[in-house]
């Protein structure tokens, strides 16, 4: 093995990359600009609904209740929301997000309440929808609180304290360390991203050095040089692997200063007053975040020897992506399922190819450290990487693969 | 010295079935010679140039240059050779200067020699002016030219040139002759093939003619002349495949 040859292949690639747009934005500007575009532009339209839906006062229905006329003067007394004429198509009006909730008064009510009889009010809206939402939980305060009232002047009138019906509080209390819950509410997503990254990095180069090659006819050139194949190889891999982990390095980095930024501005909106946002953003564990890198590496290894072996099948660009392309999807599934709440690692999950891998950043950025485990998918993954390795040289040795027509 | 005996390849195809792309092809081309492989297209020579090449295995047959077997010694081989082809196209994202340099440094030349190379090239090939030029923004003629240079940045002692002249001008191209004569002046050896015959007439010592994957004939220009009784090339090469004129 000459090292200089892997070395001179590399370099020439690693130029010829970088003045290739498409190749620095697949590596470069996407991973970077992704996280910001993403974070940023969902806070914002977040902020906004949420903001604008406070901000609107809903308007509701009374439905019945002509014999409750204090109850309906205190409704349409409050301003937290808007009471209008009922119409006999009120649940209409709520689907088509005319008026936003609903509530029914039942007949007798007051007359109930005075009699101490059992009696139930009904609330209708628009499950899901934030504005009807609101609504209801504004008219659901309004009868609460109603409720409480009543309650006070029944005991009042029988001389009984306020401890018979509320005889204890509950007070829930976090008692796990931040990282922790940043790593529970992170860990899904952040191997979700690397992983994404990594195969994203990779695809373009693998691609372009590849079929690409083939197509615009430099690999015969290059194969004419007394450069050994594995040589080639390795020096083409490489690159490839540079795109994975630059990929997965910025869109990381990106992450941080996205997340920084967000976490300051929030701050910042809030008049200095909101220190303690910053703390309400997911902190996670840094010596998780550097093992997730640690065991990224054999993972960006043999996704990056699967890609370049698929893409240098193919005999042009346009097929290379038809084989690569369906990894994404292959590549998402078991990522997305290592989000879901509940999933937890055990020896055969940690063999799942992508699955167990995610779940063990999860645990890791939470500041759990399962060596087992972890030893079990550093271990699949290095073999993984070297089994593909191996593969993408064998297939560069072939002719019917390198002159495919 | 390239010494072909029996060259055959087969190739297996799903649609095609089985194709003798090559059968049985010999021939010796010495050094200071100018060995010219005629044939139309498909008759195999652009896979005869491969296996001489080490880009493809022969089925059958082997082949021996300045010493090395193609096969068994591959990497020796593509030492002494330089192979240039239509289908071997140069990099359009590096420079004249980068792509002849970078082939250099994979034929294992040291930067100086490299330097002295380009500069030696440059001036032969009068490429100073797109020397520091990308590839992708190079005429076809100046990107047959820097092809010609990776091509003898090395100095190999064989050098194989397979349609060299598709796509360049009459000037281009009477360049390009003159430049492989004073090639062929420094005692390399040269195999040349085209299916262009005035090129063949112009150029070539010996002339192979191949026709459907077979050494059909083979001889100097005269010896052709007087085997067919025909002067004109062109009539020679009709008689050899078996077509009309």
């Amino acid at each position: 093995m000459n090292w200089t040859n892997v070395a001179t292949v590399y370099a020439k690639e690693l130029k010829d990359m970088l003045r290739d747009r498409r190749a620095v934005l697949s590596m470069i500007v996407v991973p970077m600009l992704l996280m910001p575009v993403l974070i940023f532009s969902m806070a914002r339209i977040g902020a906004k609904v949420a903001s604008k839906a406070r901000e609107e006062v809903p308007v509701v229905m009374i439905i019945d209740g002509a014999d409750a006329p204090a109850v309906i003067e205190g409704l349409k007394a409050s301003k937290k929301f808007q009471v209008v004429p009922t119409t006999d198509n009120w649940k209409e009006q709520i689907s088509d997000k005319k008026i936003r909730a609903a509530v029914r008064v039942p007949s007798g009510f007051e007359q109930a309440l005075h009699t101490e009889t059992p009696a139930n009010v009904a609330i209708y809206n628009y499950q899901g929808e934030i504005k009807s939402e609101l609504a209801a939980n504004e008219l659901d305060h309004f009868f609460r609180d109603l409720r409480d009232k009543t309650i006070t002047a029944r005991l009042a009138q029988r001389s009984l304290p306020a401890t018979l019906i509320k005889p204890f509080d509950i007070l829930r209390e976090n008692v796990a360390a931040p990282e922790k819950v940043g790593g529970n509410m992170l860990g899904g997503f952040l191997p979700y991203i690397i992983i994404l990254f990594s195969l994203t990095g990779a695809m373009y180069p693998a691609m372009d050095l590849t079929a690409g090659e083939k197509e615009r006819g430099t690999m015969e050139t290059l194969l004419c040089t007394p450069a050994a194949r594995t040589e080639i190889v390795l020096g083409k891999f490489f690159m490839v692997l540079t795109g994975s982990v630059a990929a997965i390095v910025l869109s990381l980095v990106s992450l941080g200063i996205s997340g920084a930024l967000l976490a300051s501005s929030v701050s910042g909106a809030m008049g200095g007053g909101g220190r303690g946002m910053a703390g309400l953003l997911p902190t996670i564990a840094p010596l998780g975040l550097l093992g997730v890198l640690v065991l990224i590496l054999p993972v960006a290894v043999s996704l990056s020897a699967i890609v370049f072996t698929l893409a240098l099948f193919a005999k042009s660009y346009k097929e290379a992506q038809t084989y690569v392309t369906p990894l994404i999807i292959l590549v998402i599934m078991p990522t997305a399922i290592g989000m879901m709440p509940g999933i937890e690692l055990n020896a055969r999950m940690a063999l799942t190819p992508i699955l167990g891998l995610s779940l063990v950043c999860k645990e890791m950025l939470s500041g759990v450290w399962h060596w087992h485990y972890i030893g079990i998918v550093w271990v699949s993954y290095c073999v993984y990487a070297v089994l593909a390795l191996t593969l993408a040289v064998r297939m560069f040795k072939r002719e019917d693969v390198i002159f495919r027509t | 010295m390239i010494e072909a005996h029996g060259l055959t390849k087969v190739f297996r195809d799903k649609k095609r079935g089985v194709i003798n792309a090559v059968d049985g092809v010999s021939f010796t081309c010495r050094p200071g010679q100018i060995y010219g492989l005629l044939g139309a297209n498909g008759a195999g020579k652009t896979t005869t140039l491969r296996m001489l090449a080490t880009l493809l295995k022969p089925t059958a047959g082997h082949a021996v240059i300045g010493g090395f077997d193609t096969v068994r010694q591959s990497q020796d081989v593509r030492r002494c050779v330089g192979f240039l082809a239509a289908s071997t196209a140069i990099y359009a994202r590096l420079t004249a200067r980068e792509a002849i340099t970078y082939f250099g440094q994979l034929n294992g030349l040291d930067l100086p020699k490299i330097k002295e190379r380009v500069k030696t090239l440059a001036d032969g090939l009068e490429m100073h002016a797109f020397l520091d030029q990308r590839c992708d923004k190079l005429s076809t003629g100046m990107k047959q030219k820097v092809s010609i240079a990776r091509t003898l940045v090395h100095e190999p002692s064989v050098v194989i040139f397979d349609e060299p002249t598709v796509g360049l001008d009459v000037l281009a191209a009477r360049a390009l002759l003159g430049f492989i004569r004073e090639y062929k002046s420094q005692g390399r050896t040269i195999i040349y093939s085209t299916h262009v015959m005035s090129e063949v007439e112009k150029l070539c010592d010996v002339i192979g003619i191949v026709h459907d994957g077979r050494m059909l004939a083979e001889g100097t220009l005269s010896e052709l002349r007087v085997k067919y009784g025909e002067t004109d090339m062109e009539e020679i090469f009709v008689k050899v495949v078996g077509g009309t004129s």
